[in-house]
């Protein structure tokens, strides 16, 4: 950078002649950070996925020979059979790389720095260097991560819980060694990016609305930002405590999280510390997590919700206390991930008091989305159609969460498949849904106007809806018959030999799935490179950022920035003798002012 | 099995057909190659919502046909009843629940799709419908928090009422261990810093504490039934978790901690073999082992019901083999197998 950096000292400060290395790797403009963004975070969504195919095809096929592991997997699969510490691994690396990698920083982080200056009016973010900042240590992090599969011992393979003892001890476990060591630095260098991020969304978000643009005229996506980056500076530092800590107990010997432990033939010095501890820290962020992920996906759903079917979010004042609500329980539930632990059984009442509660906020959302629908003019693009996805695949999902809340019901299915059911629908693919609605929608804003074709979209949305369903229903029998996740297979127990088949049926729908998530990357990259240019606002939305031109300029706007005269849903919106207030157009944006004799209902 | 790959691919297949054609279609007619839903776009995939509501409901009705017989069979313990009873009812609520909004959500997906010069309805909201829908989800909740919680305080108090067996739980790598009281039916001291391998004290029971010496340690876990039992867990690696899914019973394995759960085993392992649901998921499972067994497959002798103990926390390379038979007998059964034990005295290597 220093090399280049004399070069355009005397130019104007808005006319920065970009050079190669400012413009697309060290770059402080949020549009090309959020393609930064997405782009590493797509590839690490294809490690995530290509992991998962290759333990559902183990669970599936147990003791089958695969030449394809001895390719990709080397010595962890001899003869093509896979090693049982190899199953752990990729179970938790899976888990991982989706949660953090793919739907933490791919979802918030692309969408959050792509929208938040777009749509609320603003130059940039708040602080570009601490943007930038934000994307290379993310960046890091997955290098870390990934180099972390090519360590001789193996990588982390403690659950992505990384629970202690099994993941302070390397005699416990080989994948407890450097593998677990480069876990914890990536996710504590993951956790100061996401830090920066998060305060820098908040900053943003607070300071540099342009003018007119009040709080309850922000889009319903601005609002999922802000709360979920508040979320991510109450809760992400916990867990990097929790992440010291265990540091601390592996490599300089404190007692943290460890007492009592005779492992391979010795009695281990550690005494006084509690494994449970570490539970509590780590769902204190973790629980939180799941909300970081879910929310933003939320917000995306709800703005192309309202702009494909041509009508107001339904309830938008419930919908922003809905969001609220739902970020302040999301602090004080973690314990629902407890209730089995040893924790004393009278705050398992709390947790599941407070769990429960959830579902009220959640449900008040699902019910607007759907009267969102109602009477509406439904644009059905590829977007839309995720965003319906969403709203399915979070209900199913989210109503199981009934039984797993419950302290009492929890007993029996605590850690098995219908745990792994019930979250990979309500958070796994409905955020994944919310991602890819995004990327459709917004494409044109991220690449100057270029669009992706729609029945590429619609051949992936529909195999992607039917695949997803496939692969998590019959997955509740499994668990409801008392499956425990994390098996490496479950031979050893004649009780699950009928349940073969189920296991071959949901792995080919996850075969069929990942296939299809091919066609998606191939129109996403052909996209980039030879997609029409469309026209400057293809969806016909009121929101700020179709005002801005096709070419990504350093500040957004050409000349003046919009100024905000009306709420972000003026769909459809009428005078009381049925014409639309901008006559021949269903739609209003934001930077008109308001007309003679139009009311500004009070939403 | 394999009409139920032929099903899915089927109807895979006939979805790619349905949008190839369409796509085929498309590339005829309409000149404008712009990539923003048309009229037809709508039409289509409006119709494609209403088929996908019907594959929902195909898909829970075909799981439901095909795998609740792959269910755990009827709770073999005293609570488990009541826990069951409460499982059944949140199912009720939550397939109501599920069948409705899936039913609006797809619904209004294929009515409302768009055409041109339709107007949709500017309706930002109603304070009634939305008072309405928190109100149902608070009063159901709060019915279920309150007989959910009602069931988790008896489950979890584990009290010394009714002369419980006392029986340790012991988890490690891969495991387990169970220790009765002996006659006292009380648990010596233990610690794993007392594990002693060469005189064969493996859990660590402190030699000198009179009520270890008649300590009974067994790796075959048999109960009475109609006793409550209270389990203490002990681990002394990993975390581990015993799962007991027939008595719907579960709980940790902490090291450094001991953890409790209490529970009556009702039926017999003899009684339970004789419930027909567990007749069939045997005969169902020998029919699949047969098969094995003809091909030469390991894990393939002919299965007989038994209760199992299941580690359900990831605790190592062999977690997914970390087991232990349980057997619950008459009280007679019982004190006979107990009898023919030795006492952890009788086992120490002096």
């Amino acid at each position: 950078m220093s090399a280049t950096g004399h070069e355009h000292e005397d130019e104007h400060a808005h006319h920065h002649k970009q050079t190669f290395v400012t413009k697309y790797i060290f770059s402080q403009d949020h549009k090309m950070i959020s393609k930064q963004y997405i782009i590493t975070g797509l590839i690490m969504g294809i490690v995530g996925i290509a992991m998962s195919l290759m333990f559902r095809m183990q669970l599936a096929w147990p003791g089958e020979s695969f030449p394809l592991f001895e390719v990709l997997l080397g010595k962890w699969a001899p003869d093509g059979l896979m090693d049982a510490d190899m199953y752990l691994a990729l179970v938790t690396i899976h888990g991982t790389i989706m949660v953090f990698f793919v739907l933490t920083a791919g979802l918030s982080g692309t969408f959050s720095n792509l929208l938040i200056p777009l749509q609320i009016g603003a130059r940039d973010m708040a602080s570009g260097f601490l943007n930038m900042l934000s994307y290379w240590l993310f960046f890091i992090s997955a290098v870390i991560m990934l180099c972390s599969l090519f360590v001789e011992a193996g990588p982390a393979s403690a659950g992505w819980t990384v629970y202690p003892p099994l993941s302070a001890l390397p005699m416990a476990q080989s994948g407890s060694g450097m593998g677990m060591t480069l876990w914890l630095v990536s996710m504590a260098i993951f956790i100061a990016s996401s830090l920066l991020g998060s305060l820098n969304y908040i900053v943003t978000v607070l300071n540099l609305r342009t003018k007119g643009m009040s709080m309850t005229r922000l889009p319903l996506t601005i609002w999922t930002f802000l709360v979920t980056a508040i979320i991510g500076v109450v809760s992400f530092p916990v867990l990097l405590s929790a992440a010291l800590l265990l540091i601390m107990d592996r490599s300089f010997g404190t007692s943290f999280f460890l007492s009592d432990i005779f492992i391979q033939g010795e009695v281990l010095h550690y005494q006084g510390g509690s494994p449970v501890l570490f539970e509590h820290l780590f769902w204190f962020l973790g629980h939180p997590e799941v909300y970081i992920v879910i929310l933003p996906a939320m917000g995306i759903v709800s703005e192309i919700m309202a702009t494909n079917a041509r009508k107001p979010i339904f309830g938008y004042r419930a919908m922003i206390a809905s969001i609220i609500a739902i970020a302040f329980l999301s602090t004080i539930v973690w314990g629902h991930h407890m209730f089995i632990s040893g924790m004393n059984p009278f705050l398992g009442s709390v947790f599941t008091f407070t769990t429960l509660l959830i579902a009220i906020p959640s449900a008040v959302k699902a019910f607007n989305w759907i009267t969102t629908l109602w009477k509406g003019n439904l644009q059905l693009n590829p977007a839309m159609l995720f965003s319906i996805g969403f709203v399915s695949t979070f209900i199913s999902g989210g109503l199981t969460g009934i039984i797993l809340g419950d302290s009492t019901l929890d007993i029996n299915v605590h850690d098995t498949y219908f745990v792994v059911a019930h979250f990979h629908l309500v958070m796994g693919i409905s955020a994944l849904y919310g991602l890819l609605a995004g990327i459709y929608h917004w494409f044109p804003k991220m690449f100057e106007g270029k669009m992706m074709n729609k029945n590429l979209g619609y051949v992936h949305f529909w195999i992607t809806a039917v695949c997803a369903y496939g692969v998590f229903f019959p997955m509740h029998f499994v668990g409801m018959a008392g499956v425990p996740r994390r098996y490496y297979e479950n031979t050893a127990f004649p009780l699950f030999d009928e349940l073969t088949d189920v296991n071959i049926l949901i792995t080919v729908f996850a075969l069929i799935a990942g296939a299809a998530q091919l066609i998606f990357l191939y129109n996403f990259i052909s996209s980039i490179f030879y997609g029409k240019k469309g026209p400057l606002n293809p969806w016909k939305s009121t929101t700020l950022e179709w005002t801005a031109p096709h070419e990504h300029i350093h500040g957004n706007w050409p000349g003046e920035i919009p100024h905000v005269h009306r709420w972000p849903y003026d769909y459809s919106k009428t005078y009381e003798n049925g014409e639309y207030i901008i006559p021949g157009q269903d739609f209003v944006p934001q930077d008109v002012p308001l007309q003679d004799n139009e009311e500004e209902l009070q939403h | 099995m394999t009409t139920l790959l032929t099903l899915a691919v089927l109807i895979l297949v006939a979805i790619a057909i349905w949008q190839m054609t369409k796509i085929f279609e498309l590339s005829q007619i309409n000149a404008e190659n712009s990539q923003v839903a048309n009229d037809s776009d709508n039409k289509t995939n409006g119709y494609l919502l209403f088929a996908f509501l019907i594959f929902i409901y195909g898909i829970t009705i075909f799981s439901f046909y095909k795998y609740s017989k792959f269910l755990l069979p009827e709770a073999a313990s005293e609570h488990g009843a009541e826990y069951d009873q409460l499982m059944v009812v949140s199912f009720v609520i939550i397939f109501i629940v599920q069948t409705i909004t899936q039913a609006l959500l797809h619904y209004f997906g294929f009515k409302y799709r768009g055409e041109k010069g339709k107007k949709a309805l500017f309706y930002a909201d109603n304070h009634m419908l939305e008072l309405i829908w928190t109100i149902i989800p608070v009063i159901v909740l709060a019915g279920l928090i309150l007989w959910g919680l009602y069931t988790w305080t008896n489950i979890m108090d584990v009290n010394d009422d009714d002369d419980p067996l006392i029986v340790e739980l012991y988890a490690q790598q891969f495991s387990w261990t169970a220790r009765y009281g002996g006659s006292d039916n009380v648990l010596g001291e233990a610690n794993v810093r007392m594990i002693d391998i060469d005189h064969a004290n493996v859990l660590g029971l402190d030699e000198s504490d009179p009520n270890a010496t008649d300590d009974v340690i067994v790796k075959e876990l048999h109960l009475p039934v109609g006793r409550k039992v209270n389990f203490k867990f002990r681990s002394q690696d990993v975390l581990h978790s015993a799962y007991m899914p027939h008595f719907r019973a579960q709980m940790n394995c902490v090291p450094g901690m001991t953890t409790e759960f209490s529970f009556v085993p009702t039926i017999t392992t003899t009684e339970m073999r004789l419930k027909p649901e567990v007749v069939d998921k045997v005969k169902r499972t020998n029919i699949i082992r047969a098969e094995k067994a003809a091909n030469g497959e390991p894990n393939s002798d002919p299965w007989e019901f038994d209760f199992i103990l299941l580690c359900n926390k990831i605790c190592g390379k062999s977690h997914y083999n970390m087991q232990m038979k349980i057997v619950v007998e008459t009280e007679e059964e019982y004190n006979k197998w107990m009898a023919s034990q030795k006492t952890f005295s009788q086992t120490l290597i002096k």
